[in-house]
């Protein structure tokens, strides 16, 4: 048993809270977040080029640092403390986890690309009926000649505006709801009938509508088996959830030390408010919140390895208090500040929008819990 | 990072359980499994077996005693002795009085009380809190004066008050915060003492508590003579001996071992007692998610402990994070406490305290769950109220 980190990790850390110490500050944020593209495609090319973090999770062989879910999280609890909005969930977490589990015959190719920042990545996988079921799919892709055709409408595709291909989940057979018949595609954003519609998300990030219209692919589009895609889906998804607990440590983090520091300059009846017992007891209970996030985020990372039933239920776990953590946390980190926090120009409410968004993000405290129960206490109940 | 166990840990989790299983003494797991009542004898029975193992103190410095284990061998043992639901080797020496004994007691001192307390033949008992000091401790009034006996030697006399003196009613010896400065600031005033319990001018009086069980004490103190060299630390300094006990005293009190086998309990209760739809009460949507929601909060508390334990073992001693633990710990204690009441349903209302617990009102499980709850309200309080310990992080964690 051990929870240290190695030096690699240790200085891969270090180089990312650096660089966005340098280069990330809250108003070049705010100023990206607010521009017509809504990012920066030059901190993508320093991600890819100056840190060479887009291959953190990748092997060697692959032209990786050779990491794996350690690394991930390491890079996204730190992306968490600046509220980076680039794509490093989609494509290096996601659209890596794809092609790196799935076996795909350009997978060496892409994630080279990946790696090399010419590829980005968003997942396609909810839709407006389905909720937080990843199986429910309207979204059908049919058998025609040697390939696919597509048709569906997916919802909220987050970071689909900066995205060279989509990963897709479709019906390939059996009915709305079924565990059967699910399959993964790749395809290239600019394929013929598909169309995006664009829009910012509340907490600084970009999304899409997207809709495929007898979109036609090709048979290597598919990832992962025809019609038995849902564990590949689940995995990757554990592996999304697990660096989005690590986000939110970061977003956390903040707001708690933010926090600290706001009531110790703010007076009120001539002294800082940090001298008020019930405010003091408040901010220990956002640190306890905190430190319980963290050892949830450590525990749902090292079990990303074990199998499938182990795995989604220590996810599960680690997203339930994720999801509490971030509302408690977030919504006090509001209240301590006042007035204050709900102005745009003042940092903590841009944590509290993330907080607030990764509570839902893959899955909302309730779905975990729900997903927690079928999974611990099995025919029990 | 990494959960794995190595092939020496594997063999010690083999050893331990083997260990436990072939010498965990009989007669006190069939009072245990009864409910009867236990004596001296019995609370000591199992320090004992472990004493000439040499397993009573794994945290204490190996050269007085510790077994040198890594933090994971500590986290296999507690986990082992909780599974075959082992009774608990008393806190009182083992892990409050002794390191402050070897922290800050000379060599004599050392010598004389460490052996005693690691081979189970002294019992001790605690004389922190008074009718009122209680989250105020440091405001304690018990007097100690320093006096020239007729053999020549030096004695302070001891006047007051102790309360809430957990199994005083066995205790050999006893561990006194005094006031041996009257004028100076509170917290200066107050040294450590020692006091043999059969002294002159001492006693023991039995509070019952709402259970009906008899537990705690109040501690009489009249004119009782104590040899000057029966003082921990220096005089008027003993509130430095008090802080680091209490922090020795928070780091076990998480009981996550233990709680997750009153999980354990506590679902077996909840797969055997029926919801009001006719299935399993763990069917149950609202009970269900009680109870999956107390599960992940362990879970976190498990983690948050494995990761102060990986910091100790770096060297630090156990620091105020430690409240943390003691904190979240207490309150999952309770909130299991809780649910096993409620899943009894209308058998946690029979009181068998003087029908003894072999009365056979009702499902087994059922026996002592509201006694549990009635009792375990004092998790929260003692060893420094939770609000106490939110005081702790909030000066010494967040710097307020």
């Amino acid at each position: 048993m051990d929870f240290s980190f190695t030096d690699e990790q240790s200085m891969l850390r270090d180089t990312v809270a650096s660089y966005l110490a340098d280069n990330y500050a809250f108003d070049a944020r705010r100023a990206a977040i607010k521009s017509e593209a809504g990012w920066r495609p030059e901190v993508w090319k320093a991600f890819a080029e100056e840190l060479g973090i887009l291959g953190a999770p990748f092997s060697e062989e692959l032209g990786g640092l050779g990491g794996g879910p350690v690394e991930n999280m390491v890079v996204m609890e730190e992306f968490g403390k600046a509220l980076v909005v680039e794509p490093y969930m989609g494509t290096v977490v996601i659209g890596g986890g794809f092609l790196k589990h799935s076996g795909h015959g350009a997978a060496a190719d892409l994630i080279e690309k990946i790696i090399a920042g010419d590829a980005i990545f968003a997942f396609a996988y909810a839709e407006p009926q389905a909720r937080y079921t990843w199986q429910d799919l309207k979204t059908t892709a049919t058998k025609d000649g040697t390939g696919y055709v597509i048709n569906g409408q997916k919802a909220v595709v987050i970071g689909a505006p900066w995205a060279t291909h989509l990963i897709v989940t479709a019906r390939t057979g059996g009915g709305q709801r079924d565990a059967q018949g699910v399959s993964v595609f790749l395809v290239d954003k600019n394929a013929k009938g598909v169309t995006t519609r664009d829009y910012p998300t509340v907490d600084g990030q970009r999304a899409s509508e997207v809709t495929f219209e007898n979109v036609s692919v090709g048979v290597d589009a598919l990832i992962g088996p025809e019609g038995a895609g849902l564990p590949l889906v689940e995995k990757v998804m554990d592996e999304a959830i697990a660096a989005t607990c690590a986000e939110a440590c970061g977003v956390l983090r903040r707001l708690q030390e933010g926090t600290v520091e706001y009531t110790r300059t703010r007076k009120q009846f001539g002294v800082p408010i940090s001298s008020f017992q019930v405010l003091q007891h408040r901010m220990v209970d956002m640190f306890i919140q905190l430190e319980q996030s963290i050892s949830m985020t450590y525990m749902a990372t090292i079990r990303l390895s074990e199998e499938a039933h182990a795995r989604a239920q220590a996810i599960s776990a680690a997203k339930v208090q994720i999801g509490k953590a971030c509302r408690f946390v977030g919504q006090n980190a509001v209240q301590l500040h006042g007035g204050m926090a709900i102005t745009d120009e003042m940092a903590i409410g841009h944590y509290f929008k993330r907080a607030t968004m990764i509570e839902g993000a893959f899955g909302s405290t309730d779905h975990h819990l729900a997903r927690y129960e079928a999974l611990s206490f099995g025919k029990a109940a | 990072m990494n959960l794995d166990f190595s092939p020496e840990d594997v063999a010690f989790r083999e050893e331990v359980r083997t260990f436990i299983a072939e010498n965990y003494p009989k007669d006190l797991r069939a009072k245990q499994d009864s409910g009867e009542p236990l004596s001296k004898e019995d609370y000591l029975a199992w320090h004992k077996v472990l004493a000439k193992k040499g397993w009573v103190a794994p945290s204490w410095p190996v050269e007085h005693g510790g077994t040198g284990w890594t933090p994971t061998q500590k986290y296999i043992w507690s986990e082992e002795q909780a599974r075959a639901d082992t009774l608990a080797v008393l806190p009182f020496g083992v892990s409050m009085l002794a390191p402050v004994v070897y922290t800050f007691g000379t060599e004599e001192q050392k010598a004389k009380f460490l052996p005693g307390i690691y081979n189970g033949e002294v019992w001790w008992c605690q004389g922190y809190s008074e009718p009122g000091a209680g989250s105020d401790l440091a405001s304690l009034k018990t007097k100690a004066e320093r006096v020239t006996g007729d053999d020549g030697k030096e004695y302070y006399i001891v006047n007051g008050q102790k309360t809430w003196t957990t199994l005083g009613q066995f205790a050999d010896w006893g561990f006194f915060l005094v006031r041996t400065d009257p004028d100076s600031k509170p917290q200066a005033g107050i040294s450590f003492l020692l006091i043999d319990m059969k002294s002159p001018g001492i006693e023991v009086r039995p509070i019952i508590t709402l259970e009906g069980g008899h537990e705690v004490n109040d501690v009489f103190l009249d004119n009782v003579k104590v040899p000057v060299e029966n003082r921990i630390f220096h005089e008027n300094q003993g509130w430095t001996c008090a802080k680091a006990l209490l922090a020795h005293e928070r780091s076990g009190i998480a009981g996550v071992a233990r709680s997750k086998r009153g999980l354990e309990r506590l679902r077996e209760m909840a797969t055997t007692e029926m919801s009001d739809l006719g299935g399993p009460l763990l069917s149950d949507t609202f009970f269900k998610r009680k109870v999956a929601e107390l599960e992940i909060d362990l879970t976190a508390l498990e983690f948050t402990e494995l990761r102060t334990l990986a910091g100790e073992s770096s060297g630090k001693g156990p620091g105020p994070e430690s409240s943390i633990l003691k904190i979240k710990g207490t309150e999952i204690q309770q909130r299991l406490q809780e649910l096993a009441l409620e899943a009894a349903g209308h058998y946690g209302a029979p009181f068998l305290h003087n029908l003894g617990h072999n009365a056979n009102i009702g499902p087994s499980y059922a026996d002592g769950v509201a006694g549990d709850y009635f009792n375990g309200r004092k998790t929260s309080i003692y060893g420094g109220s939770n609000e106490i310990q939110r005081n702790i992080i909030a000066k010494m964690v967040l710097g307020l």
